[in-house]
């Protein structure tokens, strides 16, 4: 109890590496997830393949494993060497999450009615400004709901980074339990709050978007 | 806006005489259905012509054809000597040339009325927002939709949908418009006020392609009606011609349908 009380600021520090982590994921994986939807459901074949393809192949990954692959395989082809744990952490999350995002805006991009796109096309937008003016603009207000599911599971499963000693919230309530075992149960609770308040935070942010696309339609 | 001022009845061509699209054998098929048959058609400027026949005689993907929203398999069409692009940029840039209506309206739905008008001048003709909108303005006046321009699409009736989708492909100033049955998914009271707007379209000079069920319509404002059974253009004459004297049997049998009851 004491512990927890005078080291507050180590679990307010783990807090914050979680934020960053899950805001700059979250923006990665939406801004890949729509250039990914973008070329599945575009005219270029080699292009829809390949989009299809990352999608099948990383959504089958489990995350683990692709960040055994950012943090131990990268390096051994010189990538990412020398670069902080944050940002590896946060392209480990971007990868594993934007095919998801991708499946999420798919299905908005379906629900959008086909003569939206093709009013676009009649008055002489390109593809990629039918795209980014009518047709994703529509598909991501569809996209809400499965799109905050997608952020919440995404922020969750920040916590893995903490195997990869990156010092967010769940390595410090693991370093907390470490040394204060009777207190485990409280410990726990403090941290599982922390997640509540965020992902109620998302939540929150979902419900406005929606509440105010509503009155748009 | 009334039959009374429309133009005189009784000669073919009421443009310029100069033709600004021309299809020439043009065949299509969706799988084993021959949905255009050897069409020939030549639109002269500021010529409005109607485009009527059973469903499924293939009048609307003769209309989607000028645009290229559907392609042909065989033929050609020229748009003011220009043959119509495969894809890319320059398809793009003759699709703004040629304004387009749909049956379902097919405004944005996420934008406002004077965003609908705005966005193609904006982000195809690279025009600045406040000449856009200046410009947009005026349209919506003149279709007498202005004071809703800040509304969205969804809190308009059908009717008045419509009249905002002929402002927005006008706002780009094409030369050919083109009518897929615009007055098809309108209640009965509000088929009259669109087709005002059309009518008023045809007398300022507008080369017009108009796929339509509005027999009036085409009695009013048409130079021409072309009439089609079975992805074949069967007959085209002069309104007043075809619809007091239909030549061929398919026209007959067509009207005799339609304009008993």
């Amino acid at each position: 109890m004491e512990d927890i009380v005078s080291n507050f600021d180590l679990v307010l520090s783990g807090f914050w590496i979680t934020l960053q982590l899950a805001f700059w994921s979250a923006l990665g994986s939406l801004v890949i997830g729509a250039l990914l939807v973008a070329m599945r459901v575009g005219p270029v074949r080699v292009l829809a393949l390949f989009a299809t393809s990352y999608v099948n192949i990383v959504r089958n990954t489990p995350l683990l494993v692709i960040f055994i692959l950012v943090f131990a395989g990268f390096p051994a082809l010189d990538l990412l060497v020398g670069t902080p744990f944050l940002v590896k952490g946060i392209v480990t999350m971007t990868i594993y999450t934007s095919p998801f995002v991708c499946e999420a805006l798919r299905a908005g991009v379906n629900s959008v009615q086909l003569g939206q796109a093709e009013a676009a096309r009649a008055i002489g937008m390109t593809f990629g400004q039918t795209m980014t003016q009518v047709v994703l603009p529509q598909a991501v207000r569809a996209s809400v709901p499965p799109l905050t599911s997608v952020i919440i599971a995404m922020t969750k499963n920040t916590s893995i980074a903490a195997v990869f000693g990156l010092a967010e919230a769940t390595a410090r309530m693991r370093g907390f339990t470490n040394n204060n075992a009777d207190d485990r149960i409280l410990i726990f609770l403090v941290f599982a709050l922390g997640y509540i308040v965020i992902v109620e935070a998302i939540s929150g942010a979902s419900w406005l978007l929606e509440r105010r696309w509503r009155t748009v339609r | 806006m009334t039959a009374e001022a429309a133009p005189e009845p009784g000669q073919i061509h009421a443009g310029t005489g100069e033709p600004l699209v021309v299809l020439d054998g043009v065949n299509k098929w969706f799988g084993s259905l021959h949905v255009l048959n050897d069409i020939d058609l030549s639109i002269a400027r500021g010529e409005v012509v109607v485009v009527i026949g059973p469903s499924g005689s293939g009048k609307s993907t003769l209309c989607r054809t000028i645009n290229r929203l559907e392609t042909i398999q065989q033929g050609s069409i020229t748009l003011d000597g220009q043959p119509l692009p495969a894809e890319g940029k320059q398809l793009a840039n003759l699709r703004a040339e040629v304004g387009m209506v749909f049956q379902s309206f097919n405004l944005w739905a996420h934008k406002t009325i004077l965003e609908n008008l705005t966005l193609g001048p904006i982000k195809v003709r690279k025009t600045s927002k406040a000449d856009a909108e200046k410009r947009g303005m005026e349209l919506l006046e003149r279709v007498g939709i202005a004071h809703q321009a800040q509304k969205y699409p969804a809190q308009l009736s059908g009717g008045q949908q419509q009249r905002v989708a002929i402002a927005r492909a006008l706002a780009m100033d094409p030369k050919v418009m083109l009518f897929d049955e615009p007055t098809s998914a309108l209640d009965p009271e509000m088929i009259k006020e669109v087709l005002d707007v059309m009518v008023d379209l045809a007398q300022r000079g507008m080369t017009m392609v108009v796929v339509t069920h509005e027999m009036g319509f085409a009695r009013t404002a048409a130079d021409r009606v072309v009439f089609m059974a079975d992805g074949a253009i069967a007959e085209e004459n002069t309104p007043e011609e075809f619809f007091t004297n239909p030549r061929s049997e398919r026209a007959q049998d067509f009207l005799g349908k339609i304009l008993k009851h």
